[in-house]
């Protein structure tokens, strides 16, 4: 086939980020060249401050590089401001973090539909949509209860939920089973797995963990803020 | 966009209900406080000027013995005479009019009821002095002066104290080993810093004497009310009627005065004087409450800053604005603060109501209290409430979920 080959959904060339000024600056990307296509399912693996998570934030456009060009779907994403960085967020990008950072005192539901609410969606959409979302990560039934009243697990679930309400065309999870046993963990891998599979979204998972990793077909590993290697499964 | 604010912020309160009711509780606290204080001191400056202007405007009071209170009756102290008020009048200029007065704490009797009342005897001219009006009936005039006739006129006090609902008008009273028929009834006055005025019988100078009063002494008096014309000074007026008195009372320049002058003026301007005193104590405690109420505000603010910047943080990364979360915070802030401010000023003219009754101060509404109060509250629970959510929404999405 001679089609063209199509923008890759994530591109970076010589993408750095330093920490602090002077003397006390602290370089934690190096220089990252990385190509992630559309539903790719990438792994980003590395030891602790290896550069990992600052590139899952800068790749989310929760932090901001120091140097470098980051495009995402040929956007260049270093040139945007603030309010558009949120908007990009808003409209393609989805969220699971270890902590799960849930709205305190929120029932599942209200959490679920919180992005829908940015996006100016009714109310009767935002609650079919959240209760649609709620139910693909298998918690149809916790939709009244809080952050409290429910298991790191079904947190996590609720928080996968809210990150793809929004039909994201890309989910970011940093250490997204960092904080669940094993067997939860297990749950949870096969529930992104089968949003990559099932919906296309494109997923990278930061972590340190060799099993989390074994779901990705691609791994990538980050070492003193550089790659040091990036494989594909076949 | 402002409905989703009001949506989210609205939501936002009602999963913090502590925090939102701690919020208000230090507004409407600090609202109620100053609403309160200042009302009241003013209503308090308000009561003590109309007492004062009950007294008597430019009214001079001479009394023998050195000073006020139980001295001037001091043994060895000879009384004026009615010749003194007479000379007085006559020589000194700037005298609008001039009474004597004699008193005497007498047994008053009507039917079963009886009782102890300081009774004066005077001129009709007392009546103008002393700023007494009448209810009913009438003033005894010069004709019942010059006839010693048996009239009085009576204070409220007496005759609620000796007729109860009956009307007193035209009745006899027996007063000491007199009887003496009601002619006026006086309206009343209050209370003032001197004790019930209410409780007084007034006669002709001529019956007090001849009829209530032993032969002895029967042309002493006790007292001379003056009053000043207006535009007069009375601190000249004051050291006239002090050279003139030495003179008669043959005082040699060694000899301290054995009378005193009490100007009412004087004692006005010093209870004007105090009363602003005491409303600018109020306002100060008042401001203080403001500020703690502040403070109170601040730190509930502040106390949640941590867990609002989290919020903030999980906001903006799942694509809220920087602006739609400042709006959310905003809104959040007006309404606690208006919320608060409101239950302020409910509390504030409930309490008002009530302690003006208890305390006896008449009770104005006054709106600018109200508005700068609520203004005041308002800022501070905005200011307080807005402006660590604007430092939070400045981070980076990232710096702000992982605020410690």
């Amino acid at each position: 086939m001679n089609a063209p080959e199509p923008t890759p959904l994530i591109e970076l060339h010589g993408l750095t980020k330093t920490y602090g000024l002077g003397d006390a600056a602290f370089q934690a990307l190096k220089g990252i060249d990385l190509t992630i296509q559309r539903g790719e399912f990438v792994a980003i693996m590395g030891p602790s401050g290896s550069g990992k998570s600052t590139l899952m934030n800068v790749l989310g456009c929760l932090d901001t590089p120091t140097a470098g060009s980051y495009h995402y779907q040929g956007i260049a994403v270093e040139a945007l401001d603030t309010n558009e960085r949120s908007l990009l967020r808003r409209y393609a990008l989805g969220f699971v973090f270890q902590g799960f950072n849930l709205l305190a005192r929120t029932s599942s539901l209200d959490n679920a539909e919180l992005p829908l609410l940015y996006r100016g969606v009714s109310r009767k959409d935002r609650h079919e949509k959240a209760m649609a979302a709620l139910t693909s990560v298998g918690l149809p039934t916790k939709l009244r209860s809080t952050p409290a009243e429910l298991s790191g697990g079904q947190q996590q679930r609720v928080a996968i939920a809210r990150a793809i309400v929004t039909e994201p065309s890309t989910l970011f999870a940093d250490e997204p089973t960092g904080n669940l046993d094993s067997v939860t963990t297990r749950d949870i891998m096969e529930l992104l797995t089968r949003l990559n599979q099932d919906r296309g979204i494109t997923v990278l998972v930061v972590t340190h963990d060799d099993d989390v990793a074994a779901s990705a077909r691609r791994t990538v590993l980050i070492k003193d803020g550089l790659v040091e290697s990036d494989l594909v499964r076949s | 966009m402002i409905w989703n604010a009001l949506t989210i912020a609205v939501r936002e309160i009602g999963r913090n209900l502590t925090r939102a009711f701690l919020t208000v509780l230090g507004i409407f606290i600090g609202v109620a406080a100053i609403i309160t204080m200042v009302t009241l001191g003013q209503g308090a400056t308000l009561a003590v000027k109309a007492q004062i202007s009950n007294l008597g405007n430019n009214l001079l009071t001479l009394r023998p013995g050195a000073g006020f209170g139980f001295r001037s009756a001091a043994s060895g102290v000879p009384n004026f005479t009615e010749k003194d008020a007479e000379i007085v009048g006559e020589q000194i200029a700037g005298i609008a009019a001039i009474a004597p007065v004699r008193t005497a704490s007498l047994s008053t009797i009507y039917l079963n009821n009886a009782r102890s009342t300081s009774v004066t005897g005077t001129t009709p001219v007392y009546f103008q002095i002393n700023k007494w009006n009448l209810a009913e009936g009438r003033f005894f005039t010069d004709a019942d002066l010059r006839a010693g006739a048996a009239v009085c006129v009576i204070g409220n006090t007496v005759r609620k104290e000796l007729f109860g609902g009956d009307n007193p008008i035209g009745a006899k009273i027996r007063i000491g080993k007199a009887s003496c028929e009601v002619i006026g009834l006086l309206v009343a006055k209050g209370q003032a810093g001197m004790g019930d005025q209410d409780d007084t019988i007034i006669m002709p100078l001529s019956a007090l004497q001849r009829r209530l009063i032993g032969k002895t002494s029967s042309h002493d008096i006790s007292q001379i009310s003056i009053s000043a014309q207006d535009g007069v000074d009375s601190s000249a007026l004051i050291t006239e009627i002090t050279s003139l008195m030495r003179q008669r009372r043959n005082l040699q320049k060694n000899q301290d005065n054995n009378f005193n002058i009490f100007d009412t003026r004087q004692i006005a301007e010093t209870l004007g004087s105090t009363t602003q005193l005491m409303t600018m104590l109020l306002a100060a405690v008042a401001g203080v409450s403001l500020l703690v109420g502040g403070i109170g505000i601040m730190n509930i603010m502040l106390v949640s800053v941590t867990e609002r910047t989290r919020e903030i943080g999980i906001r903006l990364a799942i694509g809220a604005t920087a602006s739609e979360v400042l709006l959310q915070f905003l809104v959040e802030a007006v309404t606690l603060s208006c919320v608060g401010g409101l239950v302020g000023i409910f509390l504030a003219f409930g309490l008002c109501a009530g302690l003006a009754q208890i305390i006896q101060v008449p009770f104005n509404f006054n709106l600018q209290i109200n508005i700068v109060a609520f203004l005041f509250s308002a800022a501070v629970g905005v200011l307080f409430g807005y402006t660590p959510a604007r430092r939070a929404a400045r981070l980076n999405p990232i710096d702000a979920l992982r605020h410690e």
